[in-house]
């Protein structure tokens, strides 16, 4: 009997019903538009295409969210003069999703200047998606000119200090970072002592089989930092949730999709809605990578989030807009 | 010489020579002009160039945004020195150094991106 067919867990060292080479698959499956779900410690895949009924307990995890980043609502450049014209094609796929995510999570760079109409229009655009409640952390480009003020106002109730904050759904702890504030000359993205205090109060007392999720707009591992791809104190960050059995960081500001897994910890960072950037090194300067206007979709992205209760780790799956 | 022709010669050289005095003037004007006048400094490719701008006492540096994505332009002092608002494509910063020294900044959305104008 072939072992390889049936995908089977074979080296569970977490417990958690996932282990190292089943999840790099499911990842390999994921630039085809595949969805895993974890399910009684055997992963199970399924096309996009193919998903069974919508609230079947056979295939549908029992939380699911969607991540999207990066919408630079105001940006109007070559690399893409319609960045409200993808945000909507976003939309449009969440909406196509069967099973429907209960809530969406923007890791930033909602705007592009910071400016009020922009803000308005993500929020126009939003409202037209099934899942109602957004939670938002900002990105550098929502804090320009006013040190984040008109970001609280907006999307910062019964935030902290900057504007993270943590909430709960189906026993699975989300944490809302922000990195983006205090730029320091020369530097990466920052957590700073404030913050970093709050989120080892705030995790202090969760059983470690509760699974967190962590968000935050630039990437909390070292991406490329040449680049200003990553956050300088959050090795700190990751010490406060070392106890924990599954850890899922997702992250946005690089505009490509990029995933790593380091012991209980799998990183992630999403694509963008509105334009791609290089991958690491391979352009003079991390911005706005132009691509012919009928590939565009293919490289602008939603990602899924689903978790099976009981089980620890989470299904993340990117989807392109086309 | 006839007389004429050398009134004329004179005139000519005088002429000539009034006319280099005002070139030579006009030169040393637009010179010290060129002194006070904006220093650029090209925002482009995530990178402010050049890095390092030395400038005499009294010179406006202007920035300009030549890039595609915002930038801004802000001293790393403290207090700070300058700070611009954020700079969308073909805006520009000027501040103008009238005290010598050292002016390191970046820009804050971008920290990577640093310079410094050094005034003398």
């Amino acid at each position: 009997m072939s072992e390889k067919k049936k995908d089977e867990i074979l080296h569970d060292h977490n417990h958690d019903g996932i282990d190292r080479r089943g999840f790099l698959k499911c990842m390999a499956w994921a630039g085809t538009g595949a969805f895993c779900v974890i399910q009684g410690g055997v992963l199970k895949s399924y096309s996009l295409s193919r998903l069974p009924e919508p609230g079947s307990k056979e295939a549908m995890g029992e939380l699911s969210f969607v991540q999207i980043s990066d919408s630079h609502m105001g940006f109007n450049k070559p690399a893409n003069p319609d960045v409200a014209g993808t945000l909507k094609a976003a939309v449009d796929k969440i909406n196509g999703l069967s099973a429907a995510p209960e809530f969406m999570l923007h890791t930033g760079d909602i705007s592009h200047l910071s400016k009020p109409e922009e803000f308005d229009t993500v929020d126009q655009i939003l409202k037209s998606a099934k899942p109602k409640d957004v939670f938002y952390v900002p990105g550098e480009h929502d804090v320009l000119n006013d040190d984040g003020k008109q970001f609280l106002e907006r999307y910062g109730k019964g935030s902290k200090g900057g504007g993270w904050y943590s909430f709960d759904k189906k026993g699975v702890h989300f944490v809302g970072l922000v990195n983006v504030m205090n730029l320091k000359a020369g530097g990466l993205g920052t957590l700073g002592h404030d913050q970093l205090e709050w989120l080892e109060d705030d995790v202090k007392h969760l059983k470690s089989s509760t699974p967190i999720v962590v968000f935050a707009h630039i990437p909390l591992w070292s991406v490329y930092p040449e680049w200003g791809w990553g956050t300088e104190d959050s090795a700190q960050a990751l010490a406060y949730l070392k106890k924990f059995g599954s850890v899922t960081v997702l992250n946005g500001h690089i505009h490509q999709t990029m995933q790593k897994v380091e012991g209980n910890v799998t990183f992630h960072t999403a694509a963008s809605t509105a334009f791609p950037q290089p991958a690491p090194g391979k352009a003079d300067s991390p911005g706005p990578m132009k691509v012919p206007a009928e590939q565009l979709k293919s490289v602008l992205g939603i990602t899924d989030v689903n978790y099976v209760q009981g089980q620890h780790a989470l299904a993340v799956v990117d989807s392109s807009l086309a | 010489m006839r007389r004429s022709v050398f009134t004329a010669c004179l005139g000519a050289t005088l002429m000539l020579g009034m006319g280099a005095l005002g070139v030579i003037q006009k030169s040393f004007v637009a010179s010290a002009q060129q002194k006070m006048e904006s220093m650029e400094v090209k925002i482009d490719n995530f990178t402010f160039g050049p890095a390092a701008l030395t400038v005499p006492v009294g010179t406006t540096v202007t920035w300009t945004n030549k890039d595609d994505i915002p930038h801004t332009v802000v001293s790393t002092d403290e207090p700070k020195a300058f700070k611009s608002k954020v700079l969308d494509t073909d805006e520009k910063f000027s501040f103008t150094f009238s005290k010598a020294g050292s002016y390191p900044y970046f820009c804050s959305i971008h920290p990577k991106m640093t310079g410094k104008v050094i005034v003398q």
